[in-house]
């Protein structure tokens, strides 16, 4: 990570090429570097942010002052940064008696802000958490008694994540986190503090912007799907070709205790919707015995969705694994004990994510912990069955390369497709999916779940949502239309994405007979697609060129009224 | 530590914290006297001194020096 003083000299870069954010950034305390942090460490992402720095200890008036400066920048993400330091000068403030309502009233306020903001603008919130402060006035002794700051501040953080939970715009950026993971004398420094109001270190402001940017990143759809791990010394520990079954390292003994908790690790990480991989210089039998005999071992072959274990280099093993899961390498990460192959996997494939493992495999989960490499801005039930539907994909690649004519492989499919508009229900899967999707994603606007709500009831606006079954599985919820009506002639396509897992299987022509024939129907002549290029969606570049539309300037064209169903596989549920 | 010693490399932490190589300190020096050593920037400096000379100043001695030589004055108490 770079320290304060780099990412300084960032700011002289060109950020013309990046992704640009408009962040608001309010603070009770001084936050010029904490900005400075931010806006650098953001070149490090490839993020452009534009901030727009609130004047010191301005949050309740920008916020509650409809006319401010605030609301007229019109940020996409706000950040609000109350200290722990003032918080506790409230708490001095109180007499004894008022004390256990700090948490309270503190949360009364943020609940006025995040209202406030709500009713002027459709932001996100990073509201920053409480590190904390233990005045020790009570000594241990605090936790029973409810007065006292630390047991009020630590309701306060409980109440927050309580909050958060329930407003799909809040986020919180998790400091007290941070100051656990650093210390409180390296987050805190009683001279800086003294001169400038500034209740962040130097040397802790590039991880705090660091842990912020993930944030902001994740929301913007740039996070880790997948995780690829190699097996000797990573898994276990020893060769399972050389020291066989019985003497790998694995369970409650010794080292391999490491090894246990780190497999603790990643099945949880399977849970939450991580691809698991295994990308191994091994026979293939022999690696997957530890798998299917060894009594501690945690992780089973259900869990990983791509089991790769041969003697080729270990790079094209991972562009094999990409074309099967169909994901970008820049959501990949890549562990292994062994430095020469971290190496030639990041000479090979620059984008990957190889964590410089620790030599000692006691170390292995601290310092994975200490990366934050899993970030998220979304979390669903689908979640956790995505490796089941991977392990899918594989196999039908197989059946695949039985069939001679591609109508007859799709037909032996027998895929079914449930097409229902936005509803409370769904909303969690469609906002995730507009987060996810970056290849199959004409236009990239991304929508949270908040967003998604405010879609449902909204008059002219007409949503899809499209399932893909089939033989072998449910694909679950694959792909999101948004139209809007543009005139009484013309439905604009302002959202066409899919999931990159349903390629090449008709679902293009199934969607489009399917909001060709709505528009029909309701008198339009006209359905309007734009394709917006990023640095990821080339795939679609000629989308609708191939769909039959016509190109008028940057937009794309198709009458509907002489529009004919193209010919698919997949019959409507 | 010698005084002159101390001031260079003081002069390097000011030409890397300030990003710009032209500045040259002398005991006389005042914050007037050289672009972008504003109140913000002084702590970043400071902050670095202390970790050059692994020392930590009071935060008053930190608004106290009047120029770069009662500044070095300080750091050569600490040191020695």
């Amino acid at each position: 990570m770079k320290i304060f003083s780099e990412l300084k000299k960032n700011l002289k870069n060109d950020f013309s090429n990046l992704k640009s954010i408009k962040v608001a950034l309010l603070g009770d305390t001084a936050t010029q570097f904490l900005k400075q942090a931010l806006r650098g460490t953001g070149f490090e992402y490839g993020l452009d942010l534009q901030i727009w720095e609130a004047d010191f200890n301005q949050i309740e008036r920008q916020i509650f002052d409809p006319a401010s400066e605030l609301f007229e920048f019109a940020p996409e993400i706000i950040i609000i940064f109350q200290s722990s330091h003032k918080l506790l000068g409230k708490y001095n403030k109180l007499k004894p008696l008022q004390q256990n309502s700090l948490a309270e009233n503190q949360l009364d306020l943020i609940n006025n802000l995040y209202s406030g903001i709500k009713e002027n603008l459709n932001a996100k919130i990073i509201y920053y958490n409480y590190a904390e402060i233990n005045d020790a006035v009570f000594g241990n002794y605090a936790n029973k008694v409810e007065q006292s700051f630390l047991f009020q501040l630590r309701k306060l953080n409980y109440e927050l994540m309580v909050f958060a939970g329930k407003n799909t715009n809040f986020f919180i950026g998790d400091l007290s986190s941070i100051q656990n993971q650093v210390g409180k004398p390296a987050m805190f420094q009683t001279s800086i503090y003294i001169n400038t109001e500034m209740v962040l270190s130097i040397d802790v402001l590039p991880l705090v912007a660091a842990r912020t940017v993930d944030l902001i990143g994740a929301l913007y759809g740039k996070f880790k799907k997948c995780l690829i791990l190699d097996l000797d010394n990573t898994m276990w520990g020893g060769i399972i070709g050389d020291d066989g079954l019985e003497s790998i390292q694995l369970g409650n003994l010794g080292i391999g205790k490491a090894f246990t908790e780190f497999q603790y690790w990643i099945k949880k990480l399977k849970n939450r919707g991580i691809i698991i991989a295994v990308c191994s210089k091994n026979n293939e039998n022999i690696a997957k015995e530890p798998f299917e005999k060894h009594p501690d071992m945690v992780l089973k072959l259900d869990d990983i969705a791509v089991f790769k274990a041969n003697w080729d280099n270990k790079a094209e093993n991972i562009n094999q694994i990409q074309t099967i899961l169909n994901i970008g390498f820049d959501s990949m990460i890549f562990l292994d004990d062994n430095p020469f192959e971290r190496n030639i996997v990041r000479e090979n494939i620059p984008a990957i994510s190889v964590p410089e493992l620790p030599e000692d495999p006691a170390d292995y989960l601290e310092y994975l912990y200490s990366l934050n490499l899993f970030e998220t801005a979304s979390f669903s039930v689908e979640d956790s069955e995505r490796t089941k539907q991977y392990q899918v994909d594989a196999q039908r690649v197989i059946l695949k390369s039985s069939f001679i004519n591609e109508g007859d492989f799709l037909r032996s499919l027998n895929m079914v497709s449930v097409v229902e508009p936005f509803n409370t229900f769904n909303t969690p899967r469609v906002a995730q999916l507009s987060q996810r999707s970056n290849q199959f994603n004409l236009r990239t606007v991304r929508y949270t779940e908040a967003d998604i709500e405010l879609l449902i009831n909204k008059e002219d606006v007409f949503t899809y949502t499209f399932t893909l079954e089939d033989q072998f599985g449910d694909n679950g919820l694959i792909c999101i239309i948004i139209l809007k009506k543009e005139n009484s002639e013309t439905l604009f396509i302002d959202t066409w994405l899919m999931s990159c897992r349903v390629l090449k299987r008709g679902m293009e022509e199934f969607t489009l007979n399917t909001i060709s024939n709505f528009a029909k129907q309701a008198g339009y002549a006209w359905l309007k697609g734009e394709y917006i290029p990023t640095s990821k969606n080339e795939m679609v570049k000629n989308h609708y060129l191939d769909l039959g539309f016509k190109q008028e300037g940057k937009f794309w064209l198709l009458d509907v009224m002489n529009y004919e169903n193209k010919t698919c596989f997949i019959d409507r549920k | 530590m010698e005084k002159d010693e101390i001031l260079k490399k003081v002069n390097d932490i000011f030409i890397d914290i300030l990003d710009n190589k032209d500045i040259v300190l002398t005991y006389n020096t005042t914050a007037n006297d050289v672009e972008d050593w504003d109140s913000l920037n002084h702590i970043q400096l400071v902050v670095a001194i202390e970790k050059q000379f692994k020392i930590r100043f009071t935060s008053q001695e930190i608004q106290r020096w009047n120029n770069v030589g009662e500044m070095l004055n300080s750091i050569m108490t600490k040191i020695t």
